[in-house]
């Protein structure tokens, strides 16, 4: 079983992008248990989802308390929370930024990978300026950084899970694959 | 078909999928999702059925129980405060055998104002005859909605799909998706046994002397009575079709257990972890989890709790003055069974605290070290 918990601000997409993976993990005949953090989620706080994926069924209904990944959908959130609380060692941090890894300092026993898809989600017109929406772009940087899924199962997800811009979304997604790959 | 979806929209599609006909509800966190997906379903032809907007839960329930009065297969869904304020009309759905099925989304009841898990508002109406269905997974979200219409409308008593707020009603898990054409094999179109109707008019529910009513209420008992076994047989009939069976009560690893935990909702499948986890240290335990509580399982808890020589009941709610609910249910089916296996009563996870496998770690490690309880309850998770 793979546990990964995501970090994001209300309004991100953050708990869209867990399910958006949850969907593309169980085309690939995936057990998967997707859900946010319980509570009354709202714009620009902090919020949380997390995700399960096992080949077999699920049944651990608690929530995340150690997890092997951790994604960052926000990078100010790197320093307005411990993003690395219960993280496993060896555990990697996947973080949506413009800088390189060595730019964030964590205990060296995380591995740091940084993935800018804000510029892809601003080049695809998704969400505003001020506000893009990050949440395909990331799921599509995920799934070739942890090799969770196929990209074609994300495209397929997408295209059944957003209503607004479903291309532009898969664009973004398929961008950030393609520039993960460029990185792992 | 295989899909991810969260457990308010399985609720959802168990009442699509067993054609609803009129459905009535007033959203209420964390229920809303239920009755919102239903609303776009009436709205855009893919449920023909009638969605009535009330401006309270009360009126719901009475919307709810006119339409199955004139013969409508019905469904609501609410939660905590909600269901509280249709408290009054779930006695008229009961008394009037109407086969009306409901979702409950356990959240605590306010104050302090909480929108989290746990199964006092489901058990504040365990009197109000009405069957109650705990579930632990999407799966048997969907499956369990079908089965109840079928179970209440055989009976002609209604019946509660509860499950827990968030844990389950905003999870995402992979659902196989019942085929409608399967769904309707399984559920024969509603043929209520008299109907409002103005082709033929009758009085229902009228006033009922002390000549009659102690009667009525008599039948009401010896058909709850009838419960376990149509669950039995409408979930064996639903294995045939669907694959999955359908079970009053999941022992798990019960046969040779020497302590068996006893739980229900998410709590329920969360226990099977920390099973699988101590069975590994050589620890002989078994979870046995209850989903239906009303009509109460009491053979199938006799027969399975019988064996144990330790019973650990779990409860995520509590009856102020006495103790866990489910776990005084169990003590008294177990009265006179020759059972004499002392029952550890265990309160976790009120107002949505998490239960996690470590919790029932600790429910076990208390068990082990007693040889007869020495709190009427264990408090886990608690800050005293």
């Amino acid at each position: 079983m793979v546990e990964i918990r995501f970090h994001g601000r209300g309004g991100q997409g953050t708990v869209v992008a867990s399910k958006i993976l949850a969907d593309a993990l169980a085309k690939e005949g995936n057990y998967v248990q997707a859900y946010p953090e319980f509570g009354v989620e709202r714009r620009g706080s902090p919020v949380v989802a997390f995700i399960r994926i096992d080949g077999k069924p699920i049944y651990d209904k608690s929530r995340i308390y150690a997890p092997d990944h951790v994604i960052v959908v926000d990078p100010t959130l790197v320093e307005a929370i411990d993003v690395t609380d219960g993280l496993k060692a060896g555990g990697r941090i996947l973080i949506n930024s413009d800088k390189p890894a060595e730019h964030f300092k964590f205990p060296d026993k995380f591995k740091v990978t940084t993935i800018d898809a804000t510029k892809i989600a601003v080049a695809n017109k998704l969400g505003s300026l001020a506000a893009p929406i990050v949440n395909t772009a990331i799921v599509g940087a995920v799934i070739r950084v942890f090799g969770f899924a196929k990209l074609e199962s994300l495209l397929g997800a997408i295209a059944e899970a957003i209503a607004i811009k479903p291309e532009a979304n898969q664009k973004a997604a398929a961008e950030a694959y393609e520039a993960a790959g460029a990185i792992v | 078909m295989r899909k991810v979806i969260m457990g308010n929209h399985a609720l959802s599609y168990g009442a699509m999928l067993s054609r609803t006909q009129v459905i009535s509800a007033y959203p209420i966190t964390p229920q809303t999702q239920v009755v919102e997906l239903l609303s776009e379903m009436c709205a855009d032809g893919t449920l023909q059925a009638k969605f009535i907007k009330v401006e309270s839960e009360h009126s719901a329930m009475a919307a709810c129980i006119g339409a199955s009065i004139a013969g409508a297969r019905t469904f609501t869904a609410t939660s905590a405060q909600g269901l509280a304020l249709m408290h009054e009309l779930l006695h008229w759905a009961s008394g009037g055998r109407l086969p009306i099925v409901m979702g409950d989304i356990n959240r605590a009841m306010a104050p302090g104002w909480s929108i989290w898990t746990d199964q006092n508002d489901s058990l504040s109406q365990r009197d109000t005859g009405w069957m109650q269905f705990y579930v632990s997974s999407n799966q048997e979200v969907v499956d369990t909605t079908i089965q109840a219409f079928k179970i209440a409308e055989a009976i002609g008593i209604p019946a509660m799909v509860v499950l827990d707020a968030f844990a389950l009603s905003h999870a995402y898990e992979v659902v196989d998706i019942p085929e409608q054409d399967k769904v309707d094999a399984y559920l024969p179109p509603y043929k209520p046994y008299a109907r409002l109707t103005p082709d033929a008019p009758c009085a229902f529910d009228g006033l009922t002397g002390p000549e009659h009513y102690f009667e009525l209420r008599y039948k009401l008992q010896k058909d709850m009575e009838k419960v376990p076994a149509l669950f039995d047989e409408t979930g064996r009939e639903f294995e045939k079709i669907f694959g999955r069976r359908l079970e009053a009560v999941e022992p798990y690893l019960c046969d040779d257990a020497e302590i068996i935990l006893v739980t229900s909702g998410t709590a329920g499948f969360t226990a099977r972890v920390a099973v699988d986890e101590m069975r590994k240290e050589g620890i002989k335990i078994g979870n046995f989890r209850i989903r239906m509580f009303r009509p109460f399982p009491f053979d199938a808890v006799r027969r399975v709790l019988a064996k144990a020589s330790k019973i650990a009941g779990l409860d995520r709610n509590i009856s102020y003055g006495y103790h866990g609910i489910f776990c005084q249910e169990v003590k008294s089916a177990l009265n006179g069974s020759g059972s004499s296996a002392p029952v550890f009563g265990f309160i976790a996870g009120l107002g949505g605290r998490d239960i996690m496998a470590a919790s029932f770690r600790e429910i076990v490690d208390i068990v082990r070290r007693q040889d007869k309880p020495a709190e009427e309850i264990n408090w886990i998770g608690v800050k005293k």
